[in-house]
């Protein structure tokens, strides 16, 4: 196990989340696959942590920000699935291709 | 030391002064122009001429410390002028050490100073005049704070400090005038002629504000100081170019600066707009011509005189020009028919006499300073006059009028004095400033203008004599004859438009607030001359020049002595004898034998034609613009506006609108489409950092 590999895993998770954003129809669905791209993120951080050459000597520093992010997400998708729980109310359904409230 | 306070602490209360003298017309400007003039006209009136009354009460305690501060030491104020504040608000730097800054000052000079006194007291007079004129008029409300408006630009550009100053009042002067000739705005002879006075004097200040700028960075600055140095003739008189496009920036700085003030004071053949300016309200009318406005093209002349003395070509224009405009224009006036039309042209003509003074040059300056002086107290009675005569019969046309003598005895009289003012008769007014006139020309040895000046002379005392006997002496004639009967009951309706048959004829009788103006305006019109002679004499002179030596001493000291050194005692002779046989001639036309208007017609009926028709200027200008301009240069520069600038256009808003469909197509409120769009992006943005791009 080494950088590139935690990259690679990374980029793949990110990719997966990134398809399955624009493409799930979903509301929850696609919240799920923009976790996961942040996940991805994360584990940018700790490989950069565990491996980079500049953070020798602190590997706890990647896992401490990762840390802090999941709590912060965590916090924001409790805030998205009350919104999610008010479309529902609202709308009697969650499909993203008919929340086109945007359209000016 | 406590003295330089004293003058300190005087010359503070001086700047202060200053400032009320423009704050005032200008607050009379703002207060009824947004706010008393909606509620209630007569209230605006009168507060528009308590302001003015406050006005010219500051400008008589200025002129007094003027007096006391500066003429008094003569020593300590070399070229008699008093700046009193000068502030810079935008300064340009044109290349290290060289500023070029615009700046509004208020200078005081024997001309300045007088011009601020004849303009206050003018415009206060005609406030007082409009009460009565305006009274039934519903734009009344409109019209004081446009009055006001118009003496504050006045104002401000008599003091100007420098040329921009001048250039900004300038422009100011020209609006103000264009919403007051035009004020009649539902009347479209007044819409025609405010764009008429508009265009054509806009047309002369493009190439003042050309002449201004060349002037003003070749010189390196706009102050008057700089501009009548010494310094400043000589750096500009040099030639540039090569070839036909070879040309002195002296004579192409003064020349471009001359233009606009011969648009301004509507000389030949610039001339057209100013007749027409009558359809204005007749106040409007007589400020216009007697201290506003007209006279601000005399006076920018004789204000940058120094530095127009060094291009002897600018001078000989403005010679010509000058005296070209006074014989021609005494000529038109002499077949007129419509009251204001004929002072209109009256203007025209003393407005060359002075510019012709100016033009030849040396001291001649002082005799065209008089006459400005003169000239507008009695051109101001006679279109106030004219005001009460147009109330009186409905109508501007001398054929209306006729008889009225004994109905308007105080505007007879007034009037009788300022005919014999304007028309040279020993001792009014205007017989002392058109002697030094004449004595300047000919001492100056321009016999060609001084001739012209004579002709002048004799036709300005026909045609206003003329006016006189058609107005006042003889039967009455038209439909203004019914109207004998007082109290016939239809009240005027306060427009000086010709009216039709069908308006019913209205009492005749002096209003008091009509009649004061003319009357006060009486004692200047026939005081000024004998009274003012020697005080214009000894203190509106070139003093830079003066002090700089250089033989002018001499020149002043010949003409001055009135008749004496130059050897034409018989010069105030002749030129009485001319008037008066120019009035005994009218007199014998149309007060004794009562031949009416159209008389010499009969005898000369081609040349009187011509002379109605105002030597077809107009229709010249009618020709050139329809035929010529509009054939062969409106057209082409339509089509190419419509085929080629406007199809060029049409292509690219095409395009954009293409671009802006296919954008559209993304913005169709899809999130997750526009999340495609932003990852697509930064995939786009990852890539080209990525590859190095």
């Amino acid at each position: 196990m080494n950088l590139t590999t935690c990259l690679m895993l990374s980029a793949a998770l990110f990719a997966i989340g990134a398809f399955g954003l624009v493409t799930r129809r979903n509301l929850i669905a696609a919240l799920m696959s923009l976790e996961l791209m942040v996940i991805a993120a994360l584990i940018n951080f700790i490989a950069f942590a565990r491996f980079g050459v500049h953070s020798a000597g602190h590997p706890e520093s990647g896992s401490v920000f990762a840390l802090f992010a999941v709590a912060v997400t965590a916090a924001e998708m409790a805030l998205a699935l009350a919104i999610v729980i008010a479309v529902h109310r609202q709308r009697k359904h969650l499909d993203v291709r008919e929340l086109d409230g945007l359209h000016g | 030391m406590a003295e330089a306070i004293g003058n300190g602490g005087v010359l503070g209360l001086m700047g202060m002064i200053g400032y009320g003298i423009l704050a005032l017309p200008f607050l009379s400007f703002l207060v009824n122009g947004l706010w008393l003039g909606r509620k209630s006209a007569k209230a605006s009136a009168w507060t528009a001429t308590l302001l003015m009354a406050m006005t010219l009460i500051l400008a008589v305690f200025l002129a007094l410390y003027y007096r006391g501060q500066v003429l008094m030491h003569p020593d300590a104020h070399p070229d008699r002028s008093l700046m009193l504040w000068d502030h810079s608000w935008m300064s340009f730097a044109l290349e290290p050490g060289t500023v070029l800054a615009a700046k509004f000052g208020f200078l005081l000079d024997p001309i300045s100073m007088m011009m601020v006194l004849v303009i206050s007291f003018i415009s206060f007079l005609v406030n007082l005049y409009s009460i009565g004129y305006m009274k039934d008029d519903k734009g009344a409300g409109r019209f004081f704070p446009l009055l006001a408006f118009f003496s504050f630009t006045m104002l401000g550009l008599v003091v100007s400090s420098n040329l921009a100053q001048t250039f900004f009042f300038w422009e100011l002067v020209g609006a103000a005038s264009y919403l007051l000739i035009g004020f009649w705005y539902a009347k479209p002879s007044a819409v025609a002629a405010s764009k008429k006075a508009f265009v054509l004097t806009r047309l002369a200040d493009a190439f003042f504000l050309m002449g201004l700028l060349v002037t003003g960075i070749v010189a390196g600055g706009f102050d008057f100081a700089r501009l009548n140095g010494p310094e400043a003739a000589d750096s500009l008189n040099h030639t540039v170019g090569g070839g036909i496009f070879a040309c002195n920036l002296l004579t192409l700085g003064t020349l471009g600066i001359y233009l606009g003030a011969w648009g301004k004071s509507a000389m030949f053949p610039f001339h057209v707009w100013l007749p027409d300016a009558m359809e204005g309200p007749t106040p409007v009318s007589s400020l216009i011509h007697s201290a506003t406005m007209v006279v601000a093209g005399v006076y920018l002349t004789a204000r940058l005189f120094p530095l127009f003395s060094a291009a002897e070509h600018t001078l000989r224009v403005v010679e010509f020009t000058g005296a070209f405009t006074a014989v021609f224009a005494a000529a038109i006036a002499c077949a007129q028919t419509d009251l204001k039309r004929i002072l209109a042209f009256s203007t025209l003509s003393q407005l060359g006499l002075m510019m012709f003074a100016l033009g030849t040059g040396g001291e001649a300056y002082t005799a065209s300073m008089f006459h400005i002086f003169t000239h507008a107290f009695f051109k101001c009675l006679l279109f106030l006059s004219a005001g009460v005569v147009i109330h009186a019969v409905h109508g501007n046309d001398v054929r209306d009028a006729g008889g009225l003598r004994k109905l308007l005895p105080r505007t007879y009289w007034s009037t009788l004095i300022a005919v014999l003012a304007i028309a040279g008769i020993f001792p009014f007014a205007g017989f002392f400033s058109k002697e030094e006139i004449l004595h300047a020309a000919f001492a100056s040895g321009r016999y060609g203008a001084f001739l012209a000046g004579l002709a002048t002379s004799a036709l300005t005392a026909f045609y206003m004599s003329r006016y006189f006997f058609l107005v006042f002496h003889g039967k009455r004639r038209g439909h203004a004859a019914l109207a004998t009967a007082p109290g016939a009951g239809a009240s005027h309706d306060g427009r000086g438009q010709a009216e039709s048959d069908s308006s019913g004829p209205g009492p005749i009788h002096e209003g008091f607030l009509m009649t004061l103006p003319i009357v006060i305006l009486a004692v200047p019109s026939a005081l000024a001359g004998w009274l003012g002679k020697d005080f214009f004499r000894a203190q509106m002179r070139l003093w830079p020049l003066d002090s700089m030596g250089e033989g002018a001493a001499g020149l002043s000291h010949g003409i001055h002595v009135a008749g004496g050194a130059s050897g034409a005692e018989w010069l105030p002779i002749v030129a009485t004898l001319l008037a008066v046989s120019g009035m005994a001639v009218s007199w014998y036309w149309y007060g004794m034998k009562n031949r009416g208007p159209g008389f010499p017609g009969r005898i000369a009926p081609a040349w009187y034609r011509v002379l109605a028709n105002k030597f077809y200027v107009d229709e010249a200008y009618l020709f050139l613009a329809k035929r010529v301009a509009g054939r062969w240069i409106a057209r082409p520069a339509d089509w190419i506006e419509r085929h080629i600038v406007n199809g060029a256009f049409d292509w690219v808003t095409g395009a954009l609108r293409g671009i802006a469909f296919l954008q559209s197509l993304f913005h169709n409120g899809q999130i997750q489409v526009y999340i495609f769009v932003a990852l697509t992006g930064l995939v786009v943005l990852a890539l080209t950092a990525g590859l190095g791009f």
